[in-house]
């Protein structure tokens, strides 16, 4: 027993404050992308060809980079030596709607508060059922990481719950396989309505490196209706409590 | 051939099946074992199997191969060991193991193409009688945790046999490797099992830089080596404390579950990403460690290594951990070899296997990490032996720190060799991951194999739970704590 309490004191007490800034951030962290003001047309080329999901190019005249495509590789930033694109340290970038994913050199919006119903409902606490579709466990491992000690998400009123029926809604991750459609569509039918869908990371709002694979669905919204886009190839632990935490408007 | 070391495609010719059998089994009886065994299809209704024996004492492997039609005589009855490949080939290509025991698919692939079933609706070995009751869980489960399906067989609480059914992860990773290197390439390597990023992606580049007859820098080679033991680190300590966790014992879990974040930290001070992402590439690695960041690692790696000793020993210290641990998802030396298990899974069971030490490349053939071992094959020697590995790497990264090389990161890689095969093996954190590549005459993958230790695994985790209380599931499987897209690709 003494020995416990020996150890709780090394130990210490590490929950991180949140919001933190983004300075906490390792510096080769690689967060929200900022496109520059003029974008030569070789620089823009040089990215596009080097993109392997396709996530930056030419849109409709406007160099645009996807976020829920972005792999968060930073080969386009090497491409064009930083002249086009270069990542900061933001860690916030989660986003409601798929058109807010889309960067230019147009600032895009974030995740805003929820509609005032459902926050009436879910204003104060939020229960969420977590499937993996096809994720690799990395974005699975940093939703779990917010369990942790050292997010300690239980602060924000969010808890992580072991049945659909318990839930307002679920944090879905992976391209959505061919293979979990039916237990994708199950758990979703499963929650009690009004109920809120949170895709987690490029596979599961794009498709990620396994678009187009015959084996599996091109994300979540192809599938169910999705309430918040947490991008990131796995985004890191921030990015989604930030997001979790936006959609709640508890800050 | 050695580890990563390309031979012609060419090789030795088989008059029959047979003798094909004939040579792996004698292969077998001087102590090899099966790293991969898989097909792909050639002309005429052909299918090329390829077998790769693993000789560890010697550090050698040896590549056969041979063409089928239709059906061969399963090997599964004289190699338990290949079971599972047998069940992958039988599903992937049509080619029938006549005689073998439990012939199902194990990913249910073509579950879009033709309407079979899925991983949880198919048939299960049934035990019927007074009493017996069948356990269902999954595809979605409780925890925060990939998908998979096990079925059990119980009396009252007591498991008599447990079936895992898997492939709800299949992401077709395999057959979009034909035809490259690609810019996706690598982000599928990153992403096969997303937790063993760095090795994975080594698996790959090892293969790679073989077969373009590359050298990489000494500096890259360590840091590669510094990279792969921080993953380890961080994933054996996170299973210590999912362990402490599942019997109950939440000062060690809450712990573990912060020291292994720090980890994650300290592989991201290096690469920017927590999982060794953007790191490892085909002629070296992308970022270098500077002389402020090399002491920075030394510094965190000490103090998070005393907080780590501080709650593993706690843990292993409590009477009620280890009444837990102690005889529970017991596996005996004899069927860890019959089911050919590799990683901490083997090494619990007294089995002195482990890749860096057997097949070491890069910098584990300058500095060695002894093989960490436990004779009891329980939960217990599973924790204990991962306890054992954290010490070592701990150790291993602070002596690369020390004498860090100097040199360049990364050099620029030629052209892939023509119509050669080569097998590339890592000691991953789970386990023995082996890729084997085979190029066409343009120099391009016409045939990429993965096998994730996970593969080996899977049935160590189903025969372990013979006998034991179905409560006692969760901790052995954290025991385990396999991949299920790893397995699934």
């Amino acid at each position: 027993m003494i020995k416990t309490l020996f150890a709780r004191l090394k130990q210490g007490y590490r929950t991180i404050p949140f919001p933190v800034d983004s300075k906490a951030l390792p510096e080769r962290y690689m967060g929200r992308p900022v496109i520059s003001v003029d974008v030569s047309e070789d620089d823009a080329r040089k990215c596009e060809h080097v993109c392997s999901t396709g996530a930056i190019g030419k849109n409709n005249e406007r160099f645009v980079l996807d976020l829920g495509k972005c792999l968060f590789c930073g080969e386009c930033q090497k491409a064009c030596s930083g002249k086009a694109v270069s990542f900061s340290r933001d860690y916030c970038l989660a986003a409601e709607n798929k058109s807010d994913l889309l960067i230019s050199n147009v600032k895009a919006g974030q995740a805003r508060e929820l509609s005032k119903k459902i926050k009436h409902i879910f204003g104060r606490s939020l229960k969420l059922r977590q499937v993996s579709a096809g994720g690799c466990n990395a974005c699975e491992a940093d939703i779990n990481v917010l369990n942790t000690l050292s997010y300690d998400l239980g602060r924000f009123g969010i808890q992580f719950v072991a049945s659909p029926r318990h839930a307002d809604g679920m944090v879905v991750t992976g391209p959505v396989t061919k293979n979990m459609r039916l237990a994708l569509e199950k758990t979703y039918a499963a929650i009690p309505a009004p109920k809120l869908v949170i895709a987690v990371g490029a596979c599961a709002i794009s498709g990620g490196p396994y678009k187009d694979h015959e084996e599996v669905n091109n994300g979540v919204n192809s599938i169910i209706p999705v309430d918040l886009y947490v991008p990131g190839c796995p985004p890191h632990p921030l990015t989604i409590l930030d997001g979790l935490v936006k959609i709640m408007k508890k800050r | 051939m050695y580890n990563s070391q390309p031979q012609q495609l060419k090789g030795e010719a088989f008059a029959s099946f047979r003798e094909f059998r004939d040579r792996v089994l004698q292969g077998i009886r001087l102590g090899a074992r099966v790293v991969s065994f898989w097909g792909y299809p050639a002309h005429d209704g052909m299918v090329i199997l390829v077998m790769t024996l693993a000789f560890d004492k010697e550090g050698y492997l040896e590549t056969l191969s041979i063409g089928v039609k239709g059906s061969y005589d399963s090997l599964t009855p004289c190699i338990p060991q290949v079971h599972w490949f047998e069940r992958e080939i039988f599903e992937k290509w049509g080619v029938r193991p006549e005689g073998h025991p439990w012939l199902k698919p194990i990913r249910f692939e073509n579950t879009h193409n033709n309407n079979q079933s899925l991983p949880s609706v198919t048939d299960f070995m049934r035990i019927d009688g007074e009493e017996i009751h069948e356990v269902a869980v999954g595809p979605v489960h409780a925890g925060i945790i990939e998908p998979g399906h096990f079925r059990f067989q119980c009396h009252g609480e007591q498991v008599f046999h447990l079936e895992i059914s898997l492939g709800y992860q299949h992401r077709g990773v395999e057959k979009a490797l034909i035809g490259g290197p690609d810019k996706r390439t690598i982000h599928y390597m990153e992403t096969l099992s997303g937790d063993t990023t760095i090795g994975h992606s080594l698996a790959y580049v090892q293969a790679i830089e073989g077969l373009a007859g590359c050298s990489v820098p000494l500096r890259a080679s360590v840091i590669r080596s510094i990279m792969l033991e921080l993953e380890r680190l961080a994933n054996h300590t996170g299973d210590l404390g999912a362990m402490a966790q599942d019997v109950g014992y939440l000062p060690t879990s809450s712990y573990c579950g912060r020291l292994r974040g720090d980890f994650l930290n300290t592989t991201a001070l290096i690469c920017g990403n927590r999982f060794g992402r953007n790191m490892v590439r085909p002629g070296g690695v992308m970022f270098d460690i500077d002389e402020a960041m090399r002491k920075e690692i030394i510094k965190r790696l000490k103090s998070i290594f005393s907080d780590v000793r501080n709650a593993v020993s706690l843990m292993l210290d409590s009477a009620m951990v280890i009444d837990r641990f102690d005889e529970t998802g017991t596996l005996t030396k004899e069927e860890a070899l019959d089911l050919g298990l590799v990683g901490v899974a083997a090494r619990a069971c007294g089995i002195e296997r482990d890749v860096r030490f057997d097949f070491p490349v890069g910098a584990f053939q300058f500095s060695q990490i002894p093989v960490s071992t436990y004779s009891t094959g329980d939960v217990f020697a599973r924790a204990f032996v991962r306890w054992l590995e954290i010490q070592r790497s701990v150790e291993f990264i602070l002596k690369q720190l020390e004498a860090l090389p100097a040199g360049s990161i990364n050099v620029a890689v030629p052209p892939l060799q023509k119509e050669h095969i080569n097998v590339s093996l890592v000691e991953g954190w789970r386990g023995e991951i082996c890729h084997s590549i085979i190029t066409d005459q343009d120099g391009k993958i016409s045939r990429y194999k993965i096998v994730d230790p996970s593969f080996h695994n899977w049935m160590g985790l189903a025969v372990a739970l013979r006998g034991e209380e179905i409560s006692d599931f969760p901790l052995c499987n954290k025991s385990f704590n396999l991949s299920y897209c790893g397995h699934d690709l």
